[in-house]
């Protein structure tokens, strides 16, 4: 038995996903931000790893929410600062 | 308006001594500050080159008058050099970093990369104190460390231990900025600290800027005594030992003076930056009141940042004691003329009002009666030079008035001003008020809009703000006014309602079936805005009669249909709905009460259905006039009965009394029994509780049980004719266990949930045996408060009573700092046009508002869409 487990399979974790750069762009265009003004998630983040996630791409995150059933937001992964 | 700007980068540094001497404009070498004249001594702490303050004489630095100079700085030459208190913390680290030999930092480059870690571009490591091992050798010049210890506020010494007894040396300042002086930049750097703006001998004082008298002005007493400010009174301190040391340097002293002065300076610099340091008496006025220097000015809660600049004093602001006013809509405030007289809003003078605006300049300052029209209190002319009203020129001035003047015009009826309590805890803390002038010297409210400010009439007072230009009122008024605000973001449901009297009125008026003559009906309805009875509902021997239902219906808007269960609803097992007993269940079928009380649940503050209905089906202003209506046909409702409490509502029968007894004594009985089983070790535990807890929980399940019964056999003995009842049953105050503890037994006192078991040793009080475990040992009140109470049983109901307030103080504490945070942390956020909520710089937090989007102070009770409520609303039946 493997003393490893799959986080995303956890129920508490909710769905994530690297975006495509075109789908970035539609982001960065339907907001008109850019990526400084995204929220951040770590590189080192469990999830983050287990979807092979680096430095400066977007993560698209699906969860389920209380007021709207579903409700989607991104992340810019950034690194954890040391300390 | 600018154009916001982003912020690139903000640099912190230090005041290099070179820095200090350029921005000097002085050398200030005397302690005296004003000759016998009066004349400020040159080169003394109020020369002329440092600013000035008194009207007449001039700058000598920029030969403005006072008032236009912004004053200069000066310096003092240090005899010798000094610690300055807010770095001692970072020379403290500096000193155990570095070598006491050659100043640089105590790792070799192995090392540091070590610690580093690798170099990329996103390194932004900083070496600490912790990557330093305490007294090891120096890498570089193989300087054997000591250890470095400090004593508050700014002793520094160096301790090592010589054949086994410490020895301690102390670091002088200038030893010590020696050792700083010596330290690389590149060190520095790998330290976190940029050399090129703050070299950390700077934290060293060699030279001490004096702010301009600007900033520590002197006031002239009546006397004619000049008293300086506490900053002068510090720096003459300064001076003087500064200048004495000085003497008894040139003069060649011995070394333990020179160390004594050295110290004495240390000190005063010491209290002239910060006069609250840890470990350092502060230096105190000559009435023994310590001195305010420069810490303490910009600290806490008065301090120039959460004093000054957060929040300010402001004009066009009254302040004064509320009191109730039930005539007044709630969207009023009755304001006393003496405030409104002394308030003002500007008027431009145009060619359309001139005429009018000359009316209030003749009328002058002094309006005499209430209904007198508004006077002015200043003209402005073009200039923006003001003229003050008086009694004598307001006809003078009158004459002179033309278009491009302004006149500062007195409060009048129907002005829009903001009316605020603290704490202001919400939005709904600060509402707009229409004013109504008023006699007497009270805030007048509506005791229907205490609930969101939280006020009472105990004494509490309120403050008034006026809007002084025209976007402010019509921002105010669409925004803040009180009708825009009976709806809470909080819950999404009505927070202004009837309280107290609105709902007992309400429910006398509309429980169970009365019938009025004509003349009743119109006396109830009175003061409401509709005015034409409807056809009587019967006519009895001749004279048409109305009923209770059809006069509360009167004020509801046509078209409504709504069907619940009201607060008195005893939530029986199969509802009778129309044929309940206790008239609970309330049906409206096109703006008609066909049956069921008004009560709580329909127009109370914080539920309120029927006014929660009218506000989304007909809008904000149909919801402050039912507001308005219901409150006042309830006021004469509860007129048209009385309305009163006495000590004999209280009273029993003998039966009751006898019942209660028994229940008492059977339940003391019952609790000796369990007792007794428990210590013939009889006592079953129950899973996871030990024999104790069992029997304690056992013996507060049955005295919770008999109180609740004696409860039960007043409450049989109450009925509705009971005014106790009546406030209970409909919500308005109190409960029926608050009647319990008055008619029947006051029940078992606890401190933090659990019997009262504190005391003296095994027992609470000397009245008792050690170990008794009994009822009335451990806080057990078998009285009522209207029987009162035996001494200990006073004495526990005391115990139990101080609980109580222990909490709500220390609740209240909690609460308000970790309000504070929260409002630190998120006042900047808002909800974009794109339904996002972001910061000021654009980042954004969540890409949809509460993720759905909902406004909640437009939600229903927090869902989206009241499905229910409207499928009821069309279907004119409960679903």
């Amino acid at each position: 038995m493997s003393t490893t487990f799959d986080v995303l399979q956890h129920v508490m974790v909710p769905d994530h996903k690297i975006m495509s750069e075109e789908e970035v762009s539609d982001l960065f265009s339907t907001y008109q931000i850019t990526h400084e003004q995204l929220p951040k998630i770590y590189h080192d983040d469990p999830a983050v790893k287990a979807i092979e996630g680096t430095i400066g791409d977007v993560i698209k995150i699906v969860r389920v929410s209380q007021t709207a059933g579903r409700a989607e937001s991104y992340r810019l992964v950034v690194r954890r600062p040391k300390k | 308006m600018t154009s916001p700007k982003r912020i690139g980068k903000i640099e912190f540094g230090l005041l290099s001594p070179k820095d200090i001497r350029k921005m000097s404009v002085r050398k200030i070498i005397w302690a005296d500050t004003y000759d016998d004249d009066g004349f400020p001594y040159p080169q003394g702490l109020m020369d002329l080159n440092l600013g000035v303050i008194d009207p007449g004489l001039r700058c000598k630095t920029c030969d403005n008058r006072a008032g236009d100079c912004p004053g200069h700085f000066g310096h003092i030459e240090l005899a010798k050099p000094v610690i300055h208190v807010g770095y001692t913390r970072l020379i403290r680290k500096l000193l155990r970093v570095t070598c006491r030999g050659c100043s640089r930092l105590l790792l070799s480059p192995e090392e540091i990369k070590k610690i580093l870690g690798p170099a990329d571009e996103f390194s932004e490591d900083l070496i600490t104190e912790k990557d330093i091992k305490k007294e090891r050798v120096c890498p570089h010049c193989g300087e054997q460390q000591l250890k470095i210890n400090f004593e508050k506020p700014t002793t520094f010494s160096e301790v090592w231990t010589e054949e086994g007894r410490k020895t301690e040396h102390k670091l002088t300042p200038a030893d010590i900025r020696a050792r700083l002086e010596k330290i690389p930049d590149e060190d520095l750097r790998l330290l976190g600290i940029n050399a090129v703006v703050a070299r950390p001998e700077w934290t060293i004082l060699t030279v001490l800027p004096v702010p301009p008298v600007t900033m520590r002005p002197s006031i002239i007493l009546e006397n004619g005594q000049r008293s300086e400010d506490d900053l002068t009174h510090k720096l003459v301190d300064i001076i003087r030992i500064n200048q004495r040391f000085k003497e008894n340097q040139d003069a060649g002293a011995p070394q333990l003076i020179i160390e004594d002065l050295w110290e004495l300076l240390q000190y005063h610099v010491t209290t002239y930056l910060d006069n609250e340091v840890a470990g350092c008496p502060p230096a105190r006025h000559r009435s023994g009141r310590p001195l305010k220097t420069l810490s303490q000015r910009l600290k806490g809660k008065d301090g120039r940042f959460r004093g000054s600049l957060s929040g300010k004093r402001v004009n066009f602001s009254a302040r004064t004691v509320i009191s109730p006013d039930p005539n007044l809509s709630i969207s009023e405030v009755g304001v006393p003329l003496a405030v409104a007289n002394e308030m003002s809003v500007p008027v431009q003078v145009t060619p359309f009002n001139i005429e009018e605006v000359r009316e209030m300049v003749l009328n002058g300052p002094d309006r005499p009666t209430i209904t007198a029209p508004c006077g002015a209190n200043y003209a402005i002319r073009p200039d923006r030079r003001r003229l003050r009203l008086t009694d004598i020129n307001t006809e003078t001035v009158a004459e002179m008035l033309e278009p491009g003047w302004m006149v500062d015009r007195q409060l009048r009826n129907n002005d829009i001003v903001l009316f605020n309590r603290q704490p202001s805890l919400h939005r709904m803390s600060i509402m707009a008020h229409r004013i109504v002038i008023m006699d007497g010297k009270t805030f007048r409210l509506n005791p229907a809009v205490c609930p969101p400010y939280n006020a009472d009439f105990d004494g509490d007072e309120m403050n008034l703000h006026v809007p002084q230009t025209e976007e402010a009122r019509a921002e105010a008024y669409i925004l803040a006014s009180v009708q825009e605000n009976i709806l809470s973001p909080r819950f999404g449901g009505p927070i202004i309602g009837g309280i107290h009297d609105h709902i007992s009125g309400i429910f006398l008026l509309t429980h169970g079936k009365r019938w009025f003559t004509k003349s009743e009906s119109i006396a109830l309805l009175k003061h409401c805005t509709p005015n034409h009875l409807p056809d009587a509902e019967k006519v009895e021997m001749g004279v048409p009669m109305w009923s209770n239902k059809q006069v509360f219906s009167m004020i509801l808007p046509e078209g409504l249909n709504m069907v619940y269960k009201a607060s008195s609803c005893a939530n029986c097992e199969v509802c009778k709905k129309e044929l309940c007993e206790r008239d609970a269940y309330v049906k409206i079928f096109d703006g008609k009460l066909v049956c069921g009380t008004i009560d709580k649940k329909s127009i109370g503050a914080f539920d309120g259905a029927i006014l929660n209905r009218i506000i989304r089906q007909y809008g904000m202003a149909e919801g402050r006039q039912f507001i308005d209506d219901v409150t006042r046909l309830s006021i004469r409702g509860i007129m048209h009965e009385g309305f009163s409490f006495g000590i004999d509502d209280e009273d029993l029968t003998r039966t009751e009394y006898g019942q209660i007894d028994d229940v008492l004594d059977t339940a003391e009985s019952d609790v000796e029994r369990r007792i007794k089983i428990y210590q013939e070790g009889q006592l079953e535990p129950m899973p996871g509780r030990t024999l104790d807890e069992t029997l304690e929980m056992q013996i507060m399940q049955v005295l919770g049980k008999a109180r609740d019964r004696t409860g039960e056999i007043a409450g049989r003995h109450l009925g509705l004719s009971n005014s106790a009842v009546v406030m209970a049953v409909s919500g308005a105050r109190g409960s029926m266990l608050n009647l319990t503890q008055m008619a029947g037994c006051l029940g078992q006192q606890s401190v933090r949930g659990e019997r009262i078991v504190r005391g003296y040793d095994e027992r609470t009080l000397p009245h008792f045996k050690k170990g008794d475990r009994g009822a009335d040992a451990h806080g057990f009140i078998k009285n009522s408060y209207k029987s009162g109470l035996t001494p200990t049983e006073f004495f526990f109901h005391a115990i139990g009573g101080r609980e109580g307030l222990v909490d709500t103080a220390v609740r209240t504490s909690q609460s308000g700092y970790l309000q504070r945070r929260m409002i630190n942390a998120l006042q900047d956020l808002k909800v974009a046009y794109d339904g996002s909520v972001r910061t000021t710089g654009g980042r954004i937090i969540q890409f949809t508002y509460g993720e759905d989007g909902t406004d909640p102070a437009r939600s229903a009770f927090g869902d989206p869409v009241d499905v229910k409520g409207i499928v009821e609303n069309v279907l004119k039946e409960e679903v």
